[in-house]
């Protein structure tokens, strides 16, 4: 028997411990380690009495078994747990780097010290991935002796019937005029349960049997395990081979999926370009609703629609959309609706009447009705001529304030102004230098101001064109304001099987938890003229139902005249 | 008058009604614990013979409360001449009467906002109120735990004034990104998970006084506090709680992961650690070191039920805190 048992070091568990266990004259605290029984020397007892000596060999084993054990499985748990939290209040880098050059900014002395420690990388720090990995190395440690005892647990007969069974939390008694045969036969059928529905195994020896159910709840927590490494691996094979592109699209434009063409674009180490499937996407118009029956929630944003058209590689075309929260799929990949704007369409002729710049311009939104924020950066076209930059804020619904500042009322076009400030100078873009296009250092710049002294504001409607200060050209903007998407493309092969174990670990756990397990023994014997048929149940954790199944076990003895039972003992 | 005005008064009702039944259960404590002394040979007595009696259904009651019946209610309740449970009787009848209101004036909400009423901060606390008190009731289904009451209901009443007066905000359609049926499924399970875990919560931390009192705490020997001798054994506790636990943990597993698949099409990933997914993270993993302390030797009983209290505490953080503090993008509280 022995040999089929394995179990994890400081479990406290009377099942798993069995027919041994339960109810031993000394308390339970103070017995040895179960796992301590097998191994040679065994150091495995907690009880901390002088270790014997061990050898680097029993070193290792000893560390073994410590690591497994179910205290080290809770201390990693336990670790984990306040080693997350960190990261939900420090900003971290990979979500928002702005604020993490902000708080360094701010706490020079303790944010480089965090940072060195990897406070603004939390989930990918060391600290953090020794927690983690210690915990599944344990885990693994832990199940698959666990997984390897089940599975001859499985094909095993119930273990055999103890001695004694007042030791055991239900037990009773039945007094019965049948033979002791009958009745063993009367309750083993009973236990055994209908054909279609079998409750337990049922292992007759005599007039001595013994039965267990619920072997599905080991299964369950086997399962469960196996689960969460099997998520872990495939989380991490999603991390290796994933990739992320981000474009911005305007209407009647496209981008196909090649790495070049995207805006930026992100990858695992593992990820092959040449993996990319060329298809090519159009976005053929944009669509958004906003609310405007509701008073109080009046502006806010319903639905976006993008219509865009798919051609595959294979030239063939189809029309689909996008919405958000339904991303689109193209060959494995999803296409997500990420964010919109405007992108007017905006022509700079310089003083010498060349076209220097001529393009649409995403503006960024910057609240609920749109009032978005954008920059212009117009070479030198001609020669001797400044570079110019124009920064301002494009309205759909403008609304001027008294004080002259000016925001927008509403997200769609109703109105729309755009407002523009005017710089000339060395913007840097003949240096090569990649750069942020929506932002304009204006500190080396030389900004056009009135008498006054303040900034002039070049305002412009649809389909005008005005002077720019300053003798530096004009500027146009075109007639309609295209909209723009800003998309997002992901590929991660392991999606699928991240979700599948993450279903068998839900499955499992919830077999694991509501699963009763319990054995149940009887034994016959004839005394003083009569049979006296004795029950007694031992369960896995918790179980409220034990005693009823004590009962019913001995409800089912045939003719029997009395019976008693007695109420578990407290653990 | 409008929906919404009728929703509001609905919420107004329950709450008076959860603080009427709160000092109904509060009197019932403070019957039995004066009638404690007498009344415990007798219980124990009583508790004795039902368990021997009743083969088959009285099992499950007499294993709640443990062989001894030291004092549980319902021995208590149904030895002759003992205490009365009319308080009680009232408190059960008043708790019932406050939860058909919420769920009334959820309804209305939802019928108000033209959409699933548990958007905002201030229905997640109605609707998870009114599962806490639920499975209040339907734990006294299958076994007598009134004395619960006037702890459920107390929490109920403080969660109902919490979101009239801090929580509140109109009933409105929802954005884009909340437009999709896992707001039902999603947040529907982490809410009815979170009323689990509230019972379960009181539970826990009745065993945790109980254990003390009965080991000897100075603080807790006080006749103030001899209510605690009419509550179930803290083994029994235990037992409850774990049991609620457990389905509250599935629950909260369910969330995790529905919430994963609903980022993963709204967000474009299914796990960023956000502010909310941390927590739930956290939570998670604490209810888990929960379930491993309960089998851990040398650490079930009283310092698994610190995890339940350190768990609980986490979930509280979890839909407080991380609503109102950080800035991530489970920002939807609806408050600005
Ligand atoms: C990622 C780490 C782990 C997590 C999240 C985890 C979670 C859980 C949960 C939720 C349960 C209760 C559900 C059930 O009974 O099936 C459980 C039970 C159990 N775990 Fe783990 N576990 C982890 C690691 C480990 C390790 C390292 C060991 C080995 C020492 C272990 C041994 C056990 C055992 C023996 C049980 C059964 C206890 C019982 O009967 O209730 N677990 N675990």
């Amino acid at each position: 028997m022995r040999e089929t048992k394995y179990v994890p070091e400081g479990i406290s568990d009377a099942f798993a411990e069995g027919d041994r266990g339960v109810g031993d004259d000394a308390a339970r605290g103070e017995r040895p380690a179960s796992g301590s029984e097998k191994g040679p020397g065994g150091p495995g007892s907690e009880s901390g009495q002088g270790l014997p000596r061990l050898g680097w060999v029993g070193t290792l084993r000893w560390t073994w078994r410590q690591l497994t054990s179910m205290r080290v499985a809770l201390m990693l748990l336990m670790l984990l747990a306040v080693a997350a939290v960190p990261g939900s209040v420090l900003p971290q880098r990979n979500q928002d780097p702005a604020a993490v050059l902000t708080y360094l900014a701010d706490h020079p002395t303790a944010g480089e010290w965090l940072d060195r420690a990897g406070f603004f990388e939390v989930y990918t720090s060391p600290w953090f991935s020794a927690i983690y990995l210690l915990l599944f190395v344990s885990l693994v440690g832990c199940i698959l002796p666990r997984s390897a005892a089940h599975w001859r647990n499985l094909r095993d007969r119930p273990p055999r019937v103890p001695s004694r069974f007042s030791r055991f939390p239900a037990q009773g008694t039945a007094i019965t005029d049948a033979t002791p045969d009958e009745a063993m036969a009367a309750v083993a059928a009973h236990l055994r349960g209908r054909p279609w529905l079998p409750a337990f195994r049922v292992d007759v020896r005599g007039h001595e049997l013994s039965a267990e159910r619920g072997y599905l709840r080991e299964t369950g927590n086997l399962v469960f395990h196996l689960a969460l490494v099997g998520l872990l691996v495939s989380v991490a094979t999603g991390q290796m081979l994933h990739y992320r592109g981000q474009a911005i699209v305007t209407e009647g434009r496209g981008f196909a999926n090649a790495v070049v063409d995207y805006d930026t674009f992100e990858n695992g180490s593992w990820f092959e370009p040449s993996t990319l499937t060329p298809f090519a996407m159009t976005l053929d118009s944009f669509d958004s609703e906003f609310e405007t029956s509701d008073v109080a929630a009046f502006g806010q944003a319903r639905d976006f629609t993008a219509h865009v058209t798919i051609t595959e590689p294979s030239g063939e075309t189809r029309p689909e959309t996008v919405k958000v929260n339904h991303p689109l799929v193209v060959d494995g990949a999803k296409i997500y609706l990420q964010g919109n704007g405007f992108a007017p369409e905006l022509t700079v002729t310089d003083a010498a009447g060349e076209v220097a710049f001529s393009q649409r311009v995403p503006f960024l939104p910057e609240d609920v009705n749109y009032t978005s924020r954008g920059v212009v950066k117009v070479p030198d076209v001609s020669p001797g001529l400044d570079q110019i930059g124009l920064v301002g804020y494009f309205l759909p619904t403008a609304m001027i304030e008294a004080d002259g500042s000016a925001r927008s009322g509403f997200p769609l076009p109703t109105d729309p102004l755009l407002i523009l400030e005017v710089y000339r100078g060395d913007l840097g873009l003949d240096e090569g230098v990649p750069q942020n296009v929506y932002r304009l250092d204006t500190a080396t710049l030389t900004p056009s101001v009135e008498d006054t002294g303040e900034r002039v504001k070049v305002l412009l409607r649809p389909g005008d064109t005005v002077e720019l200060p300053d003798g530096l050209g004009t500027v146009s903007l075109g007639a309609d304001i295209p909209r723009y998407v800003a998309l997002d493309l992901r590929h991660d092969p392991s999606l699928a099987f991240v979700l599948t174990f993450a279903l068998a670990a839900l499955g499992g756990l919830t077999v694991s938890l509501f699963t009763p397990r319990r054995r149940v023994w009887a034994r016959a014997q004839v005394a003083d003229g009569a049979t006296v048929v004795e029950v007694a149940g031992l369960a896995r954790g918790d179980d409220a139902g034990l005693d009823g199944e004590v009962e019913r076990a001995l409800g089912a003895v045939p003719g029997s005249t009395r019976s008693t039972t007695t109420p578990r003992t407290e653990g | 008058m409008q929906i919404a005005e009728l929703s509001e008064l609905l919420v107004w009702a329950a709450a008076t009604a959860f603080a009427v039944a709160l000092v109904a259960f509060a009197t019932d404590l403070a019957r039995l614990s004066g009638a404690k002394v007498d009344a415990r040979d007798e219980a124990r007595a009583g508790a004795q013979t039902r368990a021997t009696a009743d083969v088959g259904a009285g099992s499950e009651a007499g294993a709640a409360y443990g062989p001894a019946g030291s004092g549980a209610p319902e021995a208590t309740g149904t030895s002759s001449g003992a205490v009365s449970r009319k308080a009680a009787g009232i408190g059960m009848s008043v708790s019932w009467l406050g939860t058909a209101l919420l769920l009334a004036a959820i309804v209305l909400r939802g019928l108000a906002a033209g959409r699933i009423p548990w958007a905002n901060m201030y229905e997640f606390t109605l609707v998870g109120t009114f599962v806490a008190l639920a499975v209040f009731l339907g734990v006294n289904l299958r076994r007598d735990a009134r004395y619960l009451g006037a702890f459920v209901t107390g929490l109920g009443t403080i969660f109902l004034l919490l979101a009239q007066n801090v929580f509140f905000v109109e009933a409105m359609g929802v954005q884009p990104a909340l437009q999709k049926y896992w707001l039902v499924i999603h947040v529907g399970v982490a809410i009815a998970a979170t009323g689990t875990f509230t019972v379960a919560f009181v539970m826990s931390a009745l065993q945790l006084l109980r254990d003390s009192r009965d080991a000897g705490s100075a603080v807790l020997a006080h006749p103030r506090w001899g209510w605690l001798d009419s509550t179930p054994t803290p083994n029994a506790l235990e037992a409850q709680s774990f049991r609620l636990n457990a389905v509250g943990f599935v629950l909260w597993t369910f969330t995790v992961i529905g919430g994963a698949i609903w980022a993963e099409d709204a967000w474009g990933r299914y796990w960023g650690w956000d502010p909310k997914e941390v927590w739930s993270f956290v939570v998670w993993v604490v209810y888990a070191a929960y379930l491993h302390a309960r089998t851990t030797r040398g650490w079930s009983g009283r310092r698994a039920a610190w995890f339940v209290v350190a768990g609980y505490a986490c979930v509280l953080f979890n839909f407080t805190g991380v609503n109102l503090i950080f800035d991530g993008m489970h920002s939807y509280s609806g408050l600005s």
